[in-house]
């Protein structure tokens, strides 16, 4: 408790590669807290290691994705049933990194998000090399147990790291 | 003439497809380490004599390579990998073997569907099909299982409860429900399985059948029907019931905010539109309302268990206050008893605490009213997955969940049965 800032956690967790259950890597962070929450937390971390290089994997998903001759649609990502589709894993990935910005930025100490689904992905023409893609996701919020519409602007390319461009929260249906 | 000429080209050419074999072709998978070993192999892609079928091509060390090899290709692959001390296993010894089996497989499943109606545990179920899974089993096991109705949905449809019982008159008797959160498919898929578990070990699992012979079990598969049958019309992430609300435009109440126990209290909302609305007073929901009369007329409730999905979690009591229940020692060391036995199975790792201190504080929560209300064993579990695919939990996942979920049940029943209070 940090008086007039806020709230200091440190933590120490173990980072698990989805991918592969075996790969993991030790981490520690701190994450503050602001007083009167509008702000989103501030947060510092240090990587005990090396992740795993995704380089082969980002190249093939990315040439796959620019010889595309429409741009790529989707939705329902996975589908009721939990499936995804092996084309649609990487888009579905992609979506997982860019929503954990998305969430840092409108976490308070009583919210917990996850990713609970991709509702539509556009993907957007462009011009120079990145790949855009146009979200429209659900988070679902563990405490007041909400599912939250939300759109988010997501730029990538393989040798750059994610970007949200834009991201705003949409209004649920009744 | 020229149709019949057609015909027979046809008919031949249809005979020699068929006549393709995989005797004796195997699949290797290769892992290079550099690029140098990528371009051997892609070398020995080039050499067309072999009739090499690559089902992942070479392209990066970072991959493996996986290959099917026509029988007379074997040797000469092999030697060649060995000779360059490039690392290969064996995934398919014999394609044809693994082939002949998928056919037989599938044969048999066919005629088993054919033949006896049989149900698909490792699936996802509307409504109509588990209700009539419930029949088939009330049938199938009728020694040991009926069905009974204990009353009706906002929208009028049936709640079912499967009664397991080997005779007796309103001996002690284990709750189990699942699905009262709609969207949470998990929970109604593994309450299936787990009927047809129980119903299957009466008489072959010393456990069940000594558990049986004492006591009974009430199972509610679907608890909020009309939630379940829109998560597959509708909405998927529909967590409510489907009532209407007085005054206003949004629809249904959160069924665990909505019983007798600190009821108004804090973490449940007073909002129509949430997804945590408690309801417009305590048991208003009819779907509520026909458990709380079904227990308090049996009278001899030992144990309320309710299954939830996700989180992988098992709690006591209570919800809607931090206090510990008086019986918090013996419900953690069971509940730590009944998580190890789930983590045994496949390693799921579950975190066993009260409501209010492992998720957070809520009020009007079936477990606190079955405790308060004399029920001493009462649990919530919070099933797969930790939020990876939430509630859209892949199929594949069904069964190993129930199995695992039914390990942590049993623990609890079997200490139920030999603890009688």
């Amino acid at each position: 408790d940090i008086d007039g800032v806020g709230q200091k956690y440190h933590l120490e967790l173990v980072l698990e590669d989805v991918l592969d259950k075996d790969s993991t890597v030790n981490c520690t962070a701190e994450v503050l807290y602001h007083l009167g929450n509008n702000i989103p937390p501030d947060v510092q971390f240090a990587i005990a290691g090396e992740l795993k290089n995704a380089e082969a994997a980002d190249n093939i998903f990315y040439n796959r994705i620019k010889s595309l001759e429409k741009e790529l649609v989707a939705e329902n990502i996975p589908d009721s049933r939990g499936n995804v589709s092996p084309e649609m894993e990487p888009v579905h990935l992609l979506a997982w990194v860019a929503s954990g910005y998305v969430i840092w930025q409108n976490s308070t100490e009583n919210t917990k998000f996850q990713l609970a689904q991709i509702k539509r992905v556009k993907q957007v023409k462009r011009r120079d090399e990145y790949l855009e893609f146009d979200y429209t996701i659900l988070l679902h919020e563990m405490v007041s147990q909400e599912i939250i519409p939300w759109q988010m602007t997501v730029l990538w390319h393989p040798q750059h790291s994610v970007q949200v461009t834009q991201d705003s929260r949409q209004p649920k249906h009744a | 003439s020229k149709m019949k000429l057609i015909l027979i080209f046809s008919a031949l050419f249809g005979v020699s497809l068929g006549l393709e074999t995989f005797v004796g072709h195997q699949v290797l998978r290769i892992k290079t380490r550099n690029e140098d070993e990528v371009k051997k192999l892609q070398l020995l892609e080039s050499l067309e004599h072999l009739e090499l079928d690559f089902w992942i091509n070479p392209s990066s060390p970072a991959l493996p390579v996986d290959v099917r090899i026509p029988a007379n290709s074997v040797q000469a692959v092999k030697a060649f990998l060995e000779s360059h001390g490039i690392w290969y296993s064996i995934l398919v010894e014999d394609l044809q073997v693994v082939l002949d089996k998928e056919k037989q497989d599938m044969a048999c499943s066919q005629q088993r569907e054919r033949s006896s109606n049989s149900f698909n545990y490792g699936t996802y179920h509307t409504l109509d099909d588990i209700y009539a899974e419930l029949d088939h089993l009330a049938s199938e096991y009728s020694n040991i299982v009926s069905k009974l109705q204990i009353g009706e949905s906002y929208e009028k449809r049936p709640l079912y409860v499967l009664k397991f019982s080997t005779g007796g008159s309103n001996r002690p008797a284990i709750w189990i429900d699942a699905g009262i959160h709609s969207r949470e498919w998990v929970t109604q898929a593994s309450a299936i399985w787990i009927a047809k578990k129980i119903a299957s070990d009466y008489g072959a699992d010393p456990s069940i059948t000594s558990l049986l012979n004492k006591m009974d079990i009430f199972l509610l598969t679907v608890s909020n029907p009309d939630g379940y049958v829109f998560t597959h019309t509708t909405n998927r992430m529909w967590r409510k019931t489907r009532s209407k609300n007085q005054g206003s435009l949004c629809v249904g109440v959160d069924p665990n905010r909505n019983w007798d126990a600190g009821f108004g209290g804090p973490g449940a909302s007073s909002n129509p539109c949430s997804d945590s609305y408690r309801g417009p007073s305590a048991s208003s929901e009819v779907e509520v309302k026909s458990v709380v009369n079904f227990i308090k007329n049996h009278g001899n409730i030992q144990a309320f268990l309710t299954l939830h999905s996700y989180s992988q979690l098992l709690m006591y009591p209570y919800g809607y206050k931090c206090t510990e229940p008086a019986d918090y020692a013996e419900l953690n060391a069971l509940g730590k008893a009944a998580a190890s036995s789930i983590r045994s199975l496949y390693g799921t790792t579950f975190t066993v605490g009260s409501i209010c201190t492992t998720i957070y504080q809520a009020s009007g929560g079936s477990i606190d009213w079955s405790y308060d209300n004399g029920i001493k064993y009462s649990f919530a579990f919070e099933l797969r997955d930790t939020g990876r695919y939430g509630f859209l939990l892949p199929a594949t996942q069904i069964i190993p969940t129930a199995e695992e979920t039914w390990l942590g049940l049993k623990t609890i029943m079997e200490h139920v049965r030999d603890n009688s209070y």
